[in-house]
């Protein structure tokens, strides 16, 4: 117990730390680009007082934007405040599941890079049996995410097919592939089966309702149980990855490909296996986003998450919780960034300029060691551990 | 140049690496540093070439009290070191490697001419043989090392460290390389010569002195005897010499008929080779590194892409299988790099002691690892086999070299198997953990299992082997028993019939 607490907080202390530095000094970025905030600069009081303002505006804003909104919930119900926590769980939600499908490659040893292509083509799967068929929900909506995992899925296997075969390189094949998804989509877009009829822009039939995931908290918010799907499958992939055989597999080629090898187990399955399952994870992640956010195959339903799903990955350093923390941090920065702009007037790209910090911190852990002085404990470790007399 | 140290202390933590360490090396004298792994060895000559720096101490040159901060200032007195691990870049050639770091430079330009002089006329001195334009990777271990005795003496080192120089090097490289160090003492160089295999030091030092735990627990002379040499260095009495037990053999366990095993560009690596195991018996593979010793020992569990010939185990056929099934069908296989093939350092040890079977029940139990189990199987193997841990948990990686061995074995061993392979088992181990591996082998020939022995070190095929098969160039050049005189077995392995 205490074992698995100490690497919780391993796993989570510098991402924390990296977050709270890299909101810092977002906030002195937002301040400091701020055109009232400079006009003050002849005053240092007047200066100093507007900067700080700014930035307590801002962080109340991010607040306000992405979990809780006063002003929503005056003269409704104090529920309707929680608006921008659902259209947060909403960004999340496609994230967690495009994100796992990069952080599982990882674990592997394997960069998948095309989450983005995978996210389409589960979209494309799950819209084209959501808009065609009519069952009764509790077969469609199955049926539909089914169909999305599955062309995924394949799409995602293909690639470990071809590395385990030819040694293609992943990240490159990956590229590619992403590229000829979103062409394939907007092709795919004009052909008579998809075109939604009586309409000339690249749009498909709405899911029928059957197919739409339900929104468990009222038709208000736009939270669906799409987040549910989600949280399972995140649960899935921890277990696949820490108790089954096939995931002890996984991380032991991703470990050491050769000391696998040695012992038996097959990396060209293990090639093929993960990206298969990879492809799977984002493909879900289409599914879920048309089944219960878009509700119709349009040709940006990839949107970016499929990338950011790498940088969600990272985040999370490759685990399934962090990766789960990293997405509804994402969600959240994405949701807030509308409010930022509209409530301080802070434009959508410096939002972006602190997601791209954390990430940087994240991402460079010896300089938040540095920063906070924090002491590494796996360096002691290996001097107790050596000598053969104790 | 004389080379003294007084009062060395080196903490890590909790941890004391070096206890006021005295020790002095005159001009022209060989002193050897004799010690287990993780005595404080390295990390003493670490500080004496400013890789690290002491808590307390002095060094002194020539009598004179110096600083040494860095390995630049270590140079500029005149101290020089080679590494245990080679700080080369291997796709450049010998005379860029050499003037790393001191750049000569004429208008913006690389002049490699003056570097190429220099070496030609220290490779000449000291017929080291080295061409200054062959590119690094491409040349022998030891003619490598040889480049980094050369990049200390280009900059007129006066004493030199060498850090477990042996340890990389064939019996031959060994023997070329004891021979360059005399050479080096009688051109008036100072030699600190850091090891832990004995016959070595009684070859060549002058003065020994023996580290243990972090102290000098005395010095010697090449007179005392290697058990002498032993004792002094684990702190208790050792016994050298394996107790090989008469073989009682019964059937035929490994036969290998016209084994020929293909690289990637479809040369052959072995060739048409055959051979065979009896149950109870210990076959030694002896040669020197390179001659296919690696290759043949991969084959034998299908590690081999392309393979052609027979490899029957108790007269089923191996070759076609995959290499679960081949360990499955009754092979332990200890490999030659722990640390690259043997574990997986990152995993804990629990985990790196079900590696080959976590598919197999009763680890797995309906596609999911059997955690109990692993737990306690990992408690019992690092009983059984004396792995000196703080727990299960912790990573392989955060083992000392013996204490790996000890779970590879321990993982391969506890598995029911008929043909145990070992390749290489003891190279870079201590002396204890030499003693425990040996003993370990011959407790598994008297169960009665076959056992293959690849080794290039002569005294453990000696030690264990009931018959000792030569390998040169991928073909057994003969099968003898261990009565072969070491004269001849040196000549057969040299490609000698």
């Amino acid at each position: 117990m205490l074992r698995q607490l100490k690497k919780i907080k391993n796993v989570t202390q510098l991402p924390f730390l990296a977050f709270i530095f890299a909101f810092l000094i977002g906030g002195i970025i937002i301040a400091l680009t701020d055109s009232e905030v400079m006009s003050n600069l002849n005053s240092p009081r007047k200066f100093l007082t507007s900067f700080l303002a700014k930035i307590g505006n801002s962080f109340l804003a991010i607040f306000q934007g992405s979990i809780y909104d006063v002003n929503l919930a005056r003269g409704e119900s104090f529920f309707k405040g929680f608006y921008p926590l659902s259209d947060t769980v909403v960004n999340a939600t496609p994230l967690i599941l495009a994100g796992l499908a990069v952080s599982l490659a990882f674990k592997s040893g394997l960069f998948n890079i095309g989450a983005q292509g995978q996210f389409i083509f589960g979209a494309i799967g799950a819209s084209y049996i959501g808009f065609n068929f009519e069952f009764p929900s509790l077969i469609h909506i199955p049926l539909a995410l089914t169909a999305g995992i599955i062309c995924a899925g394949i799409y995602g296997g293909f690639v470990g097919f071809l590395k385990a075969k030819t040694g293609a390189h992943e990240v490159i094949v990956t590229i590619m592939l992403n590229y000829i998804a979103a062409f394939f989509l907007l092709w795919l877009l004009k052909t008579e089966t998809f075109l939604r009829p009586g309409n000339i822009n690249p749009i498909a039939p709405e899911v029928k309702e059957s197919a739409q995931l339900p929104l468990f908290l009222g038709e208000d918010l736009r939270i669906h149980a799409g987040i549910f799907i989600a949280l399972i499958t995140a649960i899935f992939v921890w277990w696949l990855l820490n108790k089954s055989t096939l995931g002890f597999k996984f991380r032991a080629v991703g470990a050491n490909a050769n000391a696998a090898k040695t012992a038996g187990i097959s990396t060209s399955f293990v090639t093929f296996s993960t990206m298969f399952i990879c492809g799977a994870l984002a493909g879900l992640g289409g599914a879920v986003h048309v089944l219960g956010t878009n509700h119709a195959l349009g040709a940006d339903i990839g949107g970016s998450y499929g990338f950011d799903a790498i940088t969600v990955a990272l985040l999370g350093r490759a685990s399934v919780l962090g990766t789960v923390l990293a997405a509804f941090l994402f969600g959240a920065l994405q949701t807030s960034g509308l409010n930022l702009l509209s409530v301080t007037g802070t434009p959508f790209e410096i939002v972006q300029v602190i997601q791209a910090l954390i990430v940087l911190f994240i991402a460079t852990p010896a300089l938040i060691k540095f920063i906070f002085r924090v002491k590494s404990e796996t360096a002691e470790k290996t001097i107790t551990a050596k000598g053969w007399n104790g | 140049m004389s080379l003294e140290l007084k009062g060395i202390s080196k903490s890590f933590g909790s941890l004391v690496a070096n206890e006021s360490i005295d020790l002095k090396v005159d001009t022209g004298e060989i002193l050897a540093i004799l010690g287990e792994n993780g005595a404080g060895k390295s990390t003493l000559m670490n500080i004496v070439y400013g890789l690290l720096q002491s808590d307390s101490g002095e060094i002194y040159v020539d009598g004179k009290v110096v600083k040494i901060n860095s390995p630049a200032d270590a140079l500029s007195v005149g101290i020089g070191m080679v590494h245990q691990h080679f700080m080369l870049i291997p796709v450049f050639t010998v005379a860029e490697n050499i003037i790393l770091g001191h750049e000569d430079v004429h208008r913006g330009r690389l002049t490699l001419h003056e570097a190429k002089v220099k070496i030609k006329k220290i490779s000449d001195d000291f017929k080291f043989e080295i061409d200054p334009d062959a590119i690094v990777e491409e040349l022998p271990v030891g003619i490598q090392q040889r480049v980094e005795i050369i990049r200390a003496l280009i900059y007129d080192a006066k004493v030199l460290i060498l850090d477990e120089p042996t340890a990389v090097l064939t019996p031959q490289e060994t023997d070329e390389l004891l021979n360059i160090m005399r050479t080096l003492k009688s051109k008036g160089t100072s030699i600190i010569f850091i090891t832990h295999k004995l016959r070595e030091v009684k070859a060549v030092a002058d003065r020994i002195s023996v580290i243990r735990r972090g102290k000098v627990v005395g010095t010697t002379s090449p007179t005392a005897t290697q058990e002498e040499l032993a004792s002094m260095m684990v702190g208790h009495e050792v016994d050298l010499t394996a107790r090989k037990s008469a073989s009682t053999t019964g059937r035929k366990i490994l036969e290998v008929t016209n084994l020929n095993v293909f690289d990637g560009l479809g040369r052959k690596i072995i060739k048409d080779l055959s051979l065979e195991i009896k149950a109870g018996e210990i076959l030694a593979i002896a040669g020197v590194q390179g001659n296919g010793q690696s290759e043949l020992a991969r084959a034998l569990i299908n590690l081999e892409d392309h393979v052609t010939g027979s490899i029957k185990l108790d007269s089923e056929e191996i070759v076609g299988k995959s290499v679960h099934e081949a360990l499955q069908s009754g092979i332990a296989y200890v490999p030659e790099s722990r640390e690259l093939d043997g574990l997986i350092g990152s995993f804990s040890i629990a985990e790196n002691l079900i590696l080959d079977v976590h598919s197999v029940s009763p680890v797995s139990k309906n596609g999911q690892l059997n955690i109990n189990y692993v737990n306690n199987n990992a408690d019992k193997l690092i009983k059984e086999f004396d792995v000196r841990t703080q727990s299960i948990f912790d990573t392989a990686s955060s083992l000392s070299g013996g204490n790996k061995q000890k779970v590879v074995l321990a993982r391969e061993l506890s598995r029911s198997v008929k043909l145990v392979i070992v390749s290489q088992p003891t190279r870079g181990l201590d002396v204890g953990s030499i003693e425990f591996v040996h003993e370990r082998l011959i407790a598994e020939k008297d169960s009665g299992r076959a056992v293959l022995l690849i080794s290039s070190e002569l005294d453990e095929v000696y030690g264990l082997a009931d018959r000792i098969a030569v390998i040169y160039k991928g073909e057994i050049l003969g099968v003898t028993d261990s009565s072969i005189s070491r004269e001849k077995l040196g000549l057969m392995m040299a490609g000698v019939k």
